[in-house]
């Protein structure tokens, strides 16, 4: 019997055999389960003591400063490290960024910049060889977008308006198709992409047929030299996987290439769950492997996932804080044909969570849908209660734009896995842009002017037409100057850090979007609401800006499901989006945007001065699409309904909401308060709501992990958009988590 | 529908949604006012009738229906509590038959403490579930604890009864009140003989509300009385459950 014909045996067939279709093999293939988790099995010895080693590591990591052990001198490629063990013996899926457990790479095409200035924050002897090389003879992402970049664009980075932008580093949020090694192993793959750039326009050489082949050039060596690092660990990848340990294994290596070779700033691993499960059914059905063997795999697999680390220096921590790397893997869903895609593995992957214990990676993240069988629902329920290490979203709002093979990267954006990819665009500041607006394009803090010399408003009291009439000017700039500074940082991107590992396992044809986003959303909402609804005078300082404001009488906030308000937030999200539709964008991109912050909103309103909603200068934006904590007073259920009114046709990228709330007012007895949760996240979804992190905490937990982190070394909590170990936050972050609003009601 | 417009209900305060006050999540309305004057009440601030805010039925069943997918979902519904919320049964009725049409389930937490007429039956067919608070089992005791009789709450409870109305009777344990072993063994031969009973939700006294009673002037006589523990709690429950009652109680 030939490799292939083993690999294959027992699988129905159709069209993906003959073409590079994964989801066609899922769907024919997989087996839904409507069951509970009764099935699940503990982890085993081996599992517990590998854990403990890698945890130990772990502390070790945290008790040097956040990093264990660093290369300083190898540039980071799939094949630059030999083989890495934690105990080679004892490992089942294996495989490790560089030669060592925990050690970081070296990956100097997003930027020298960054390298440098990591090693010079943790102490690392940096290879002055390198360095010659970086800054003499070889040229960066960030040297080729500062070569680029605008004055205006360097001003609105400099004062805040626009943070996070992706010029110094990987850009990330692009999904490998990781899968696609595990079916048809890398020869196959390699014969596809050569037949692709065969029928590449051969008649006609512009710069895009040139870009497109020499890529796919790029995309064969990569799959080459993926084959070649699968060899040092003993491996051939050459052929498909022919079992569950090998289609586990294929694709994780198929990862691990991508986290050998970018740094970027959002690495997910896509939607393999149920994918592996069908060869872990076909394997246990034959009697080759037991429960406990398949949990032991997937185990053994996310001790992995656990394990992915960059270098990054102590800026970027400030804004995405506690060491994230956005291995997200969207669990669980519904098919277009309406069954479910919750196979044993869904539970299975949820399950490491009790196994392992809770941890922020991977980012598991549950595909919602009010379809889902009931006891997978429960089960999700449980496990979000025990571990507040999960978020949902939406998968009944989101098939009808993605169909039923998507996944999220990062936090909250979808994309067809294998033929969709994004190119990242960080956020911009609304909050700071309507000061920007008041002050005519006079920077609060600084006083310099940034935005365009407008009229600044000069009236004792703000007035509300003259206010949005000036701020939707403002937008129109701050959006033009948002996107030329994204074209740059891609174009440049493609053209010195090109993803090649991870492009390898994507369609010829694939479907760029733009991903940009907005900062301070609920901050201009309520400073909207409060213009119109009440009184908001302006309070100016010696220099004439509006540096602070006095609000007369209330005005309706939102999150307390106020239509008036509500109408406002629905209305800002549209109107920043149009602006970005009507702009060029390179390589034709489809314009999206997110309302997101991760934890940037501490940064954000760190960087921007008071507000006419009556927030003081300095203090923290709401993360994401929440709103102010403190101000949704109509309680939990209240909030939840306006954040999912805003309209995802005009957030495509995403919506992100955090939800913290404490376990008794869930519910008296656990089985209540299981049911309130998943009745709680039916609601949500059946008002559309998009995205939603779940933390179930007590304040006093959070409080004492503060003054004793040594007992909580697994703490985790959800906050927008992805999971961190608590301990890992700075303090200031970890005060504005606590500051935020508990629903002690629902 | 027109006609709840014109009706005025005098309420509390709403919660969007709650899990404590029947089963899944409910939108919990606040009525204004009742005639008991229970010593442990955590909210005296709703006892008169005449403070509090006016809304129109029309608004309140507005501002309920925002909430009807949290209520599908969670098999949760629309708490009115109060307060005693029977006080304004009149002008409730409208509003209970309005969102009935809507397919809300509609809870009712009562102490029962008004005549059983007319409306009053009217409002228990309406109704998908009676809370009803037996806040003591013994007619002198009840009037010490409540200042009045507990033939009204009695009666109540044999209403429900006759239209077989699917009920919870809540016992709220006060130590040195109602908490003895003694007094759950009578309480669960009481609930035994209404088959319409589905359970007992067993709350432990509290003194989170000590701070309304100060705001309002009104002295405090429980203030030495002490809260149960959970042990206490799941003792009682156990009594009850022996006797094949079931019981709801935070654990």
């Amino acid at each position: 019997m030939n490799n292939q014909v083993k690999a294959w045996e027992g699988f129905k067939t159709n069209k993906w055999q003959e073409e590079i279709n994964v989801r066609d093999f899922i769907n024919l293939n997989y087996t839904p389960y409507e069951g509970d988790d009764s099935f699940l099995a503990p982890a085993t010895e081996r599992t517990t003591k590998m854990w403990k080693k890698v945890a130990d590591l772990m502390k070790q990591e945290r008790e040097n400063n956040g990093l264990l052990d660093a290369d300083t001198s190898v540039v980071s490629s799939i094949t630059s490290h030999g083989a890495g063990y934690i105990d080679k013996d004892e490992e089942i899926i294996v495989g490790l960024q560089t030669d060592k457990p925990l050690k970081r790479a070296l990956m100097p095409y997003g930027g020298y910049r960054m390298v440098e200035g990591s090693c010079k924050a943790y102490n690392l002897p940096l290879d002055p060889k390198l360095t010659e090389i970086f800054t003499t003879y070889r040229k960066t992402h960030n040297d080729g977008v500062f070569d680029a970049y605008t004055p205006d664009i360097r001003a609105c980075r400099k004062s805040g308006i626009i943070t996070g932008l992706p010029d110094a580093y990987g850009r990330g949020r692009i999904i490998g198709d990781y899968r696609r090694i595990a079916l048809y192993g890398i020869d196959r793959l390699i014969e596809d992409k050569n037949e692709q750039k065969n029928i590449s326009n051969l008649s006609s050489m512009t710069a895009d047929v040139i870009r497109e082949r020499e890529e796919i050039a790029e995309q064969i060596r990569a799959l080459q030299d993926m084959k070649k690092m699968a060899e040092s660990y003993g491996l051939d990848i050459s052929k498909p996987a022919t079992n569950a340990r090998e289609a586990i294994q294929w694709t994780y290596l198929g990862y691990l290439s991508a986290v050998k070779d970018q740094n970027g700033a959002a690495m997910s691993i896509g939607r393999i769950s149920t994918f592996l499960d069908i060869y872990i059914e076909r394997d246990i059905k034959n009697g080759v492997i037991t429960e406990s063997e398949a949990q032991e795999m997937m185990d053994d697999l996310v001790i992995k996932l656990r394990m992915v680390r960059f270098l990054r220096t102590p800026e970027y921590n400030e804004l995405f804080s506690g060491d994230p790397v956005w291995v997200t893997e969207s669990i669980g869903g519904m098919g277009i044909d309406g069954r479910t895609l919750v196979t044993k593995n869904s539970f299975r992957i949820l399950h490491t969570l009790y196994n392992l214990g809770p941890a922020p990676e991977p980012n598991l993240t549950v595909f919602w849908s009010n379809n889902l069988p009931v006891g997978f629902k429960k089960f999700c329920a449980k496990v979000s209660i025990d571990t507040s290490s999960i978020q949902y979203e939406n998968d009944d709002l989101m098939r009808g734009f993605f169909g039923d093979d998507y996944g999220i990267a990062c936090c909250v954006s979808p994309m067809r896995i294998g033929k969709q990819m994004q190119f990242f665009g960080a956020r911009a500041n609304l909050a700071k842009a309507l000061l920007y607006a008041i002050n005519g394009g006079k920077d609060e803090k600084s006083g310099e002017q940034i935005g365009p010399e407008f009229a600044p408003i000069t009236s004792e009291y703000l007035e509300i037409d003259e206010l949005e009439r000036k701020f939707d000017k403002m937008m129109d700039w701050l959006a033009e100057t948002y996107v030329n500074a994204l074209n740059i940082i891609h174009y440049m991107h493609d053209k010195y850090s090109y993803e090649k590992s991870m492009m390898a396992l994507h369609d010829k044809d694939v479907v760029r979007t733009l991903g940009c986003g907005i900062a301070g959303f609920s901050i201009v909402v309520d400073s909207l609401s409060a213009v119109k609804n009440a009184k908001v005078k302006i309070i100016r300082d010696e220099r004439g800006l509006a540096t602070n404001f006095e609000i007369e009488g209330d005005y309706p906030k939102y999150g307390n499901n106020n239509e008036d308000v509500d109408a406002i937030a629905r209305r800002v999200v549209k109107q920043f989006m149009d602006k970005i539709r009507r702009l060029p964008i390179y390589r034709n991109a489809v314009p999206t945007q997110s309302i997101l912050t991760i934890t940037s909103n501490v940064v954000y309103g760190k960087k921007t001065g008071a507000t006419p909603d009556g927030r003081p200068a300095g203090v923290p934006f709401a993360p994401g699409a929440n709103p102010l904590h403190g101000r949704d007073t109509n309680g939990a259920i209240a909030s939840l309904c306006s954040v999912a009114k805003l309209p995802f046709q005009h957030a495509q990228d995403g919506i992100s909401n955090t939800f913290t709330i404490i376990p008794n007012s869930l519910g008296k007895t656990r089985d209540i308060q299981v049911d309130n949760l998943v009745g709680l996240l039916d609601g949500y979804c059946g008002n559309d709501g998009q995205h939603i992190n779940v933390n179930v905490l007590n304040r006093e937990t959070l409080q004492d992990a503060m003054e004793h982190p040594e007992e909580y070394p697994q703490l985790t909590i959800r906050v927008s958009g992805y999971a961190v170990n608590f301990i890992k936050l700075t303090r200031e972050q970890q005060l504005d988590v606590i500051s935020r609003t508990f629903h002690e009601k629902i | 529908m027109d006609n709840l417009d014109n009706i005025n209900i005098r309420i509390h305060s709403y919660e969007s949604a709650g899990t404590v006050d029947g089963p899944g999540i409910r939108f919990v309305v606040f009525m204004q006012g009742c005639p008991l004057r229970c010593k442990y009440c955590h909210n005296p601030d709703t006892w008169e009738l005449n403070s509090g805010k006016v809304v129109s039925a029309k608004n309140l069943f507005d501002e309920i229906l925002k909430y009807t997918s949290f209520m599908k979902f969670s098999k949760g519904g629309v708490t009115f509590s109060g307060g005693e919320p029977l006080v304004q049964k009149k002008a409730l009725l409208p509003l209970l038959k309005e969102l009935k049409k809507e397919g809300v389930h509609i809870a009712i937490d009562t102490a029962g403490t008004t005549n059983i007429d007319d409306t009053t039956l009217e409002i228990i067919d309406t109704m998908d579930l009676a809370m009803l608070d037996v806040k003591h089992i013994v007619p002198y005791e009840y009037k010490l604890l409540t200042g009045l009789s507990n033939d009204m709450n009695i009666s109540f409870l044999e209403a429900l009864a006759s239209k077989n109305k699917r009920t919870w009777v809540r016992w709220v344990v006060v130590p040195n009140i109602n908490d003895t072993k003694e007094y759950a063994q009578k309480f669960a031969s009481l609930i035994k003989k209404y088959p319409n009973v589905e359970l007992v939700e067993i709350l432990p006294y509290h003194k989170n509300g000590i701070y309304k009673w100060e705001a309002l002037n009104i002295p405090y006589q429980l203030k030495d009385t002490p809260e149960p523990t959970k042990d206490n709690i799941k003792e009682l429950a156990e009594i009850l459950e022996n006797q094949g009652v079931k019981t709801l109680y935070s654990s």
